[in-house]
């Protein structure tokens, strides 16, 4: 067993990166388990685009090592560790990694992201690292002088044909869509078009992907006409998109029935003290910028919600003494009076009795993990353990009682 | 780890008596150099049973294609001159020495 961490995240994108930053820089022991070298997708590519004050020519790889070092230059500590189980129940969360070691934590951030999704095209699984692949940084050097296909028509498809072409021959992109229409933005669609090197396959999906030990040919069909064309190539890439690394998470926190991990906009899941951020959630844009966004709200909720519970335990859990702990909320008028009234009550018990406000508007989850539905409603509180609950108008004659019998039992 | 490129792969990988692995990388490929100082452990663990090559891709482009390698990291393993097995990308080293016991 480690020693305890504040915040274990998981994943070291630019998610992970981002917690990490806020994480250590609150002073919060952080460490970031990641399966090989941090960086996610985003050191994948080697055109960044849009991840402001970082112009074109940014490279992929560059950005996210100086993300890493940011992280690491506040105190967090990065290992190559993948996790392969997590026990987030408890109050002490405990995650396991494939090496066989385990991690406790105060509280998890999942930032897990995603990979890129396989069509399960006849061949595609056989040629992997053969002439498929789904990285266009990692490979493309391979293709230098060689032909290539590019399938996909998104941001990310198009961008990466573009770099490809520096490498390759020929990069021809096979395109679902009528002549002329792409799903990127028009930005890389106009330099697409006008790349010499570049050359379009409209209506139309690939195959098959033949070959005798490499890449050597593709089959490619044409929606409109269900004919079907060969066309020799060496190498073949991939970008259709991704899907979410949340295979682990199953059962653990609530996904979303495509495996995205639900969260509201604090980057809470399902599970308190869980926090989710990044490429694995599920969320509108999936870029480098709303990912370091994601991270750094995920960890800065998460340092409040420590001290809360640190607060909450001090005060009320650890107390010698019975405590009554008032929930109230600004917007509602009538629990104002009663803490007015709580203050009188416990103001004639002087030491023997406390008194601890708990916004509700602030603090949802002490409220409801007690299952205070109605505000204003009191707890008591003894030696750490709730003993009574009063709901609703709060009045001298139901209190008192209680207190003076705590009190004497003494 | 003896470094192998166009002039020295044939005597070294292909001529060779007994079991080869061959870890082809590059120096752009961040998994690649993520994994060589594991799978340069496994060469000290194992000295006498298996002989250890590197081969940058980058530089031995042509080399790497004969080898019909196309991605990025791959592992092969030859005895006596002939490729008998592969693993190729999300390596960890774990597999790698798994395959290498199973040759060995
Ligand atoms: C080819 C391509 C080009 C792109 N181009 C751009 C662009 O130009 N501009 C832009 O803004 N965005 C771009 N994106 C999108 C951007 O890269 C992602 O939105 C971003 O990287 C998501 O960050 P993340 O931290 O959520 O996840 P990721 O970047 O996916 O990082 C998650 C990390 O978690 C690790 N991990 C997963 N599971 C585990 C586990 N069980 N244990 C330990 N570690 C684990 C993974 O190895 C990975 O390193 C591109 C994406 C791709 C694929």
């Amino acid at each position: 067993m480690s020693e305890l961490y504040d915040i274990i995240i998981v994943g070291g994108g630019p998610a992970g990166l981002a917690a990490g930053i806020y994480g250590s820089r609150s002073r919060l022991k952080t460490v970031i388990l990641q399966k090989g070298s941090p960086g996610g997708q985003a050191a994948t590519t080697e055109e960044l685009e849009n991840y402001p004050g970082f112009p074109r020519g940014t490279k992929g790889p560059e950005l996210m090592k100086a993300m890493a070092d940011h992280a690491i230059s506040f105190g967090t500590e990065i290992l190559n560790e993948e996790v392969v189980d997590l026990d987030l129940d408890g109050e002490i969360k405990v995650v396991k990694t494939r090496s066989g070691k385990e991690y406790q934590s105060k509280i998890v951030i999942l930032a897990p992201g995603a990979s890129p999704r396989t069509l399960n095209i006849k061949g595609e699984q056989e040629f992997r690292g053969k002439g498929v692949s789904y990285c266009a940084t990692c490979d493309a050097d391979f293709f230098e002088d060689l032909d290539v296909v590019v399938v996909g028509n998104g941001d990310a498809a198009i961008e990466e044909a573009i770099y490809l072409t520096k490498f390759a021959e020929t990069v021809t992109i096979i395109v679902i869509h009528d002549e002329g229409i792409l799903d990127c933005n028009k930005v890389s669609a106009e330099k697409a078009f006008a790349n010499p090197k570049i050359k379009w396959v409209w209506n139309s999906v690939l195959e098959e992907i033949q070959g005798d030990g490499i890449v050597e040919r593709v089959l490619i069909k044409n929606i409109k006409t269900g004919e079907i064309s060969e066309l020799e190539t060496n190498g073949v890439f991939f970008f259709v998109g991704t899907v979410p690394n949340t295979e682990f998470l199953k059962g653990k926190v609530k996904l979303d029935d495509r495996g995205y991990i639900i969260t509201n906009d604090k980057m809470e899941t399902s599970v308190p003290g869980v926090y989710a951020a990044g490429d694995a959630r599920v969320k509108y844009l999936r870029q480098v910028i709303t990912a370091a966004s994601d991270g750094a709200i995920a960890a800065f909720a998460a340092e409040k919600y420590l001290a809360e519970e640190e607060t909450f335990k001090e005060q009320v859990l650890k107390a010698e003494k019975p405590v009554m702990v008032a929930f109230w909320s600004p917007q509602v008028e009538e629990s104002i009076a009663a803490i007015a009234k709580l203050e009188s009550i416990a103001g004639k018990f002087g030491e023997s009795v406390k008194l601890v406000k708990v916004d509700t508007y602030r603090n949802q989850r002490v409220a409801s993990r007690y299952g205070i539905k109605e505000i204003p409603s009191l707890l008591l509180f003894n030696r750490g353990e709730a003993i009574a609950k009063i709901a609703g108008s709060l009045n001298e004659e139901m209190i008192v009682p209680y207190l003076n019998a705590l009190i004497t039992t003494e | 780890m003896i470094e192998v490129d166009k002039t020295n792969f044939e005597d070294e990988v292909l001529k060779a008596e007994g079991l080869v692995v061959v870890d082809f990388w590059s120096p752009k490929c961040e998994p690649c150099k993520e994994l060589m100082p594991h799978v340069a452990k496994l060469a000290e663990k194992y000295q006498g049973k298996a002989k250890f090559c590197k081969l940058d891709t980058a530089a031995n482009r042509r080399l790497a294609i004969s080898q019909k390698v196309l991605g990025l990291p791959t592992i092969a393993f030859y005895k006596n001159g002939e490729k008998v097995a592969e693993l190729t990308q999300e390596v960890t080293v774990e597999d790698v020495e798994a395959k290498l016991n199973e040759l060995v």
